[in-house]
């Protein structure tokens, strides 16, 4: 397959949208339905019951077992997210008022690192199902939704609302019901970037499961059966072959899924690709074939078709079909209590944020949260330019040598999909017994799992570098430098922008499981802003989880805005070749 | 063939009274689309809306598919006021309009599902309307797998398989190719004479004046700014039709003469083909090499600096629409006059086609500043202020007040490219500012 899955049509363009208000307003309110959250999760002092879950064992007869446990989980958190994804994106592309709150908190939520706020969530399902391992298994099911949920909705959004106006006029011409709408029309178009999306997510939640498995709230202790729990008990009893095994049985269950579930899916959703000519390359999968082959698909298939044609003629039957104008009155009534229902919320939020953090937290803190925050954006840029340093020529040589890019390219894919932080505890023994300066050797962790969108997005940029370009710089004897900066550089600039920014994305979040590791008792500690946060959470120090995340926040936000939107903006008006 | 008889017209099927439309822009006016623009049409009959690009013809077609509402009038279908998409039409698309994830046949069967007919049912009249249209064999392919003129085939099914009254066809042919549409018309036109389609009446827009004299019983011409309609032509020809016919070439040029007609009243007669006016006036986007070249060809022989427009058209084998801008921007900077279907060279032309490089750049300039407003306007701020330089977002914002966002865009492109060739001040793409250094 010579198309690179890591394709730049998909990201959420970056400079789609002009920052203003509504930035700011589903700033406060995600932050302060966060303090909320912390607020009533510090009130609940009240011991939890005992649960009855089966302990954890280092034996590696029970890793099968554990790992499958630990892919349901996943699969059920993209369950979640994937009705999560419908139901609220597609609220906001048909609702210009939803839109202007839900799209600013997606983008907030996306850079927002939620992983600190495993606890409280564990305290509120264990609440829901008190007792049971139930509760316990959502709330990590929760956690990975979290990690899961942001960039399918953005782009199932995006898709929406890039919907070609002919096909739009079409299914209002057929009176098309909402229903058959959505179904016929808007997700399939949608569902080549929401497939790419659900993998990103998927490599993304890794991170996720390994925290989410091992968790503590107050004196309890939850280890769900899992790798990510089995991981922590390595750690804890220092034991590093079972680490080891822990690696590699994450590495198989990556193949798998990726065999049997993701490549059949690519290749069948390779046909919602909004092209009208047939591409060259398809993506092949030998499973999907092979299920095309056998008509088994189509047996299996067979009822939720029979289902869905039912549910499509109900929704027919009789639905209301909106005018295409709408009275002018109503529509400055609910205008202006729109209007007036988000500036109360929205006010009451800051208040809640002011008086939650105030109540225990002073301008020191605040101005300490920051000056830790410009420690891990100095490591985010460094890192970033290092890893561009090291990716860009390996990436363009790889690139430019399509029988080499051809063969490196699976191997890039599975190690962006591999979750880094497994790598950890390795890094840390090393850095305990060398005795290195945590500071400077904890920080290349952060830019390990994410580094790989760098060099392949380079990559995909150089593969398709036009030859014309290459012969001319050829012909007139380009010197090496030149040909660096006149040629190559400018030619794969707007790739690795894509690449880079999904890199510094990743850092950011990676900087909370990255500045902080411990083997056994031993722990290693870089001061930033990911330390303070993971520090808090590990005490229960709700105000400062929630300060931590909204400055953290606010940097990757403010980050985005002078950094990678200009950058952005000129990769597309000068550097797009077409 | 004219089946219309006057005695016996039925009664219209489709009618569009003095419908008006405009595009809310921020200034103070409006964009006006459509004016005043009334259409009957009654059963039995093609009717085609003839008009160029910017006439507002899809628009219209638009308001009679209820896809949009018009600002002022009323369209009736049948009888009923249209508010909202009519279950009387049906729409072929110039574009096909598509689904590429869905087969032939689940393209067709779309409509009927929306209307929820059973799936046996809806096989059955899907799979009737695609032999209908010759599509057998091609049930299970996937648009992509297709050719242009299978493709519309696949669209003009998809329209006839919910039994409309009125099919409204939006420049069907224009994506394919000559051939291709070639086949297509006649095939459509054989079956509308033969009765097979279970249609009434067919609105058929097009900017292709042979296309609209081959197909149609009544021929509506569209003039722009606003787009209303200026002429109103029965053909009278019998089915099937030769274009070669002396009968057939009379009617065509007749039309193009209507279509190069100055506008009467226009208060600026040269600004009169383009919309808006002053600074306002909203420009297409022509190249200067294609302005040259023009200039070139009509003084050359055997032109000498007159030419028939539709005779230079098939030569340059260019449609009117892309021939029509090309004039009218000659005649803008004075370099050409357009009437009666003739373009003849001004005197400033004539000097241009015989000049080297550099004195057709300073003719070119001299006439830019004397007759594009915006140009004078754009050089005038820059020669006022000391660093002599302004941001293009100043001028954008400006036009803005005049036109729709899109327009502005585009009428600012075209003004940097001309300057540019003009020398007349230059533009920093990267940055966005308008200077008058360029580099030596």
């Amino acid at each position: 397959m010579k198309r690179p899955i890591l394709d730049a049509r998909h990201l959420a363009p970056l400079g789609a949208y002009a920052p203003n208000i509504f930035d700011v307003i589903a700033f406060v309110l995600v932050i302060a339905v966060l303090a909320a959250i912390g607020h009533s999760a510090s009130e609940i002092k009240a011991p939890l019951t005992e649960l009855d879950i089966a302990p954890v064992h280092l034996d590696p007869w029970l890793l099968p077992g554990y790992a499958l446990r630990t892919t349901l989980r996943m699969f059920a958190a993209m369950g979640a997210s994937l009705i999560f994804t419908f139901v609220v994106a597609t609220l906001a592309a048909k609702s210009r008022k939803a839109e202007l709150i839900i799209i600013p908190a997606l983008d907030i939520l996306q850079s927002v690192p939620v992983l600190g706020f495993l606890t409280f969530t564990v305290v509120f399902f264990l609440r829901l199902f008190p007792g049971s391992q139930l509760g316990a298994e959502c709330a990590a099911i929760f956690a990975i939704f979290t990690a899961q949920a942001w960039n399918m909705a953005f782009s199932f959004y995006q898709s929406l609302r890039t919907l070609p106006t002919d096909l739009s006029e079409v299914s209002r011409l057929f009176r098309l019901s909402p229903w058959l709408r959505f179904w016929r029309v808007e997700a399939p178009f949608a569902t080549p970037g929401l497939v790419w999306n659900a993998m990103m997510s998927m490599s993304g939640s890794w991170f996720f499961v390994v925290a989410s498995e091992a968790i503590s709230v107050g004196d309890t202790k939850i280890a769900l059966p899992g790798i990510g729990a089995w991981l922590g008990l390595a750690i804890e009893q220092q034991d590093i072959a079972a680490v080891a095994m822990a690696v590699a049985a994450i590495a198989v269950v990556i193949l798998l899924y990726d065999q049997l579930v993701f490549r059949p899916i690519v290749a069948w959703a390779d046909k919602f690709r909004f092209e009208q000519t047939a591409a060259q390359h398809r993506p092949r999968s030998w499973l999907y074939d092979l299920l095309r082959k056998t008509r088994l698909l189509k047996r299996l298939t067979m009822p939720i078709v029979a289902l869905a044609e039912m549910l499509n003629r109900i929704s027919v039957l009789r639905w209301p079909l909106a005018p295409i104008k709408a009275p002018p009155g109503w529509a400055r009534l609910t205008n202006i209590a729109w209007l007036v229902l988000t500036i109360g919320l929205t006010a009451y939020g800051a208040w809640l944020i002011f008086s939650y953090l105030s109540a225990t937290l002073g301008l020191s803190d605040l101005l300490q949260s920051i000056s830790l925050g410009a420690m891990t954006l100095l490591r985010v840029l460094v890192l970033i330019v290092l890893a561009s340093l090291v990716w860009v020529p390996i990436g363009v040589w790889i690139g430019l040598r399509p029988a080499v890019s051809d063969r490196v390219q699976p191997f890039a894919q599975f190690l962006a999909a591999f979750p880094a932080n497994v790598l950890f505890p390795f890094a840390v023994v090393t850095i305990v017994h060398f005795k290195l300066d945590p500071n400077i050797w904890l920080s290349p962790l952060m830019i390990l799992g994410t580094q790989w969108y760098i060099l392949f997005n380079v990559i995909a940029g150089a593969s398709v570098f036009p030859t014309d370009l290459r012969e001319v710089s050829t012909m007139y004897r380009l010197r090496s430098a030149q040909w660096w900066r006149k040629v190559i550089l400018p030619g794969i600039f707007p790739y690795y922008v894509t690449g880079a920014l999904t890199a510094s994305g990743g850092s950011w979040n990676a900087s909370i499981v990255a500045e902080l590791a411990s083997w056994g008792n031993t722990k290693v500690e870089a001061a930033g802003l990911g330390a303070y946060i993971a520090k808090a959470t590990d005490a229960g120090d709700y105000p400062r989880v929630v300060l931590g995340i909204a400055v953290m926040a606010v940097f990757v936000v403010v980050f985005n805005q002078l950094l990678w939107r200009p950058l952005y903006r000129i990769a597309e008006r000068r550097f797009r070749m077409s | 063939m004219s089946v219309l008889e006057p005695a016996i017209a039925a009664k219209p099927i489709v009618s569009v009274e003095n419908v008006g439309h405009f595009y809310q822009k921020g200034g103070a006016t409006d964009l006006l689309v459509l004016d005043g623009v009334n259409v009957t049409l009654r059963s039995n009959e093609i009717v085609s809306l003839l008009g160029r690009s910017g006439s507002g013809k899809s628009t219209l077609l638009r308001i009679i598919a209820g896809l949009m509402p018009a600002s002022s009038g009323s369209v009736t279908i049948s009888g009923q006021a249209v508010n909202g998409p009519a279950s009387q039409v049906a729409m072929v698309f110039q574009s096909f309009a598509l689904f590429p994830w869905l087969t032939v046949l689940q393209n067709v069967e779309i409509g009927l599902e929306a209307q929820g007919m059973a799936p046996g049912l809806r096989r059955k009249q899907a799979l009737t309307a695609i032999d209908l249209i010759g599509l057998d064999g091609f049930e299970s392919a996937y648009p992509k797998e297709l050719s242009g003129g299978m493709r519309q085939r696949v669209g003009l099914a998809r329209a006839l398989v919910v039994q409309p009254e009125v099919l409204l066809m939006d420049e069907p042919f224009s994506a394919l190719d000559v051939l291709t549409a070639e086949t297509l018309r006649t095939d459509l036109l054989d079956l509308w004479c033969e009765g097979r389609m279970p249609i009434q009446a067919i609105l058929l827009v097009t900017h292709n004046i042979e296309e609209a004299v081959l197909m149609s019983d009544r021929i509506l011409v569209f003039a722009s700014n606003p787009g209303r309609v200026i002429a109103e032509l029965k053909v009278d020809l019998p089915q099937p039709r030769n274009r070669l016919d002396p009968a057939f070439r009379q009617i065509v040029d007749d039309i193009y003469a209507r279509m190069t007609m100055r506008p009467a009243a226009a208060t600026a007669p040269r600004e009169g083909a383009f919309p808006g006016t002053g600074i306002g006036l909203i420009l297409p986007h022509v190249s200067t090499n294609v302005l040259a070249g023009l200039i070139e060809t009509v003084n050359g022989p055997p032109y000498d600096g007159r030419a028939d427009l539709p005779a230079l058209a098939s030569v340059l084998q260019l449609e009117i629409d892309d021939l029509f801008p090309v004039a009218e921007t000659l005649q803008l900077l004075r370099f050409a006059e357009v009437e009666g279907g003739d373009i003849r060279l001004a005197e400033a032309g004539r000097r241009f086609a015989n000049g080297e490089v550099d004195e057709r750049k300073h003719l070119f300039a001299q006439h830019l500043i004397a007759y594009v407003p915006l140009v004078a306007h754009i050089r005038r701020v820059l020669d006022e202020r000391s660093s002599h330089r302004a941001p293009a977002a100043r001028f954008r914002d400006e036009l803005e007040d005049y036109m729709p966002e899109e327009f502005a865009e585009k009428t600012l492109r075209t003004v940097i490219s001309w300057a540019r060739y003009a020398e007349t001040f230059a533009f920093d793409e990267g940055t966005g500012v308008f200077s008058l250094e360029n580099p030596t």
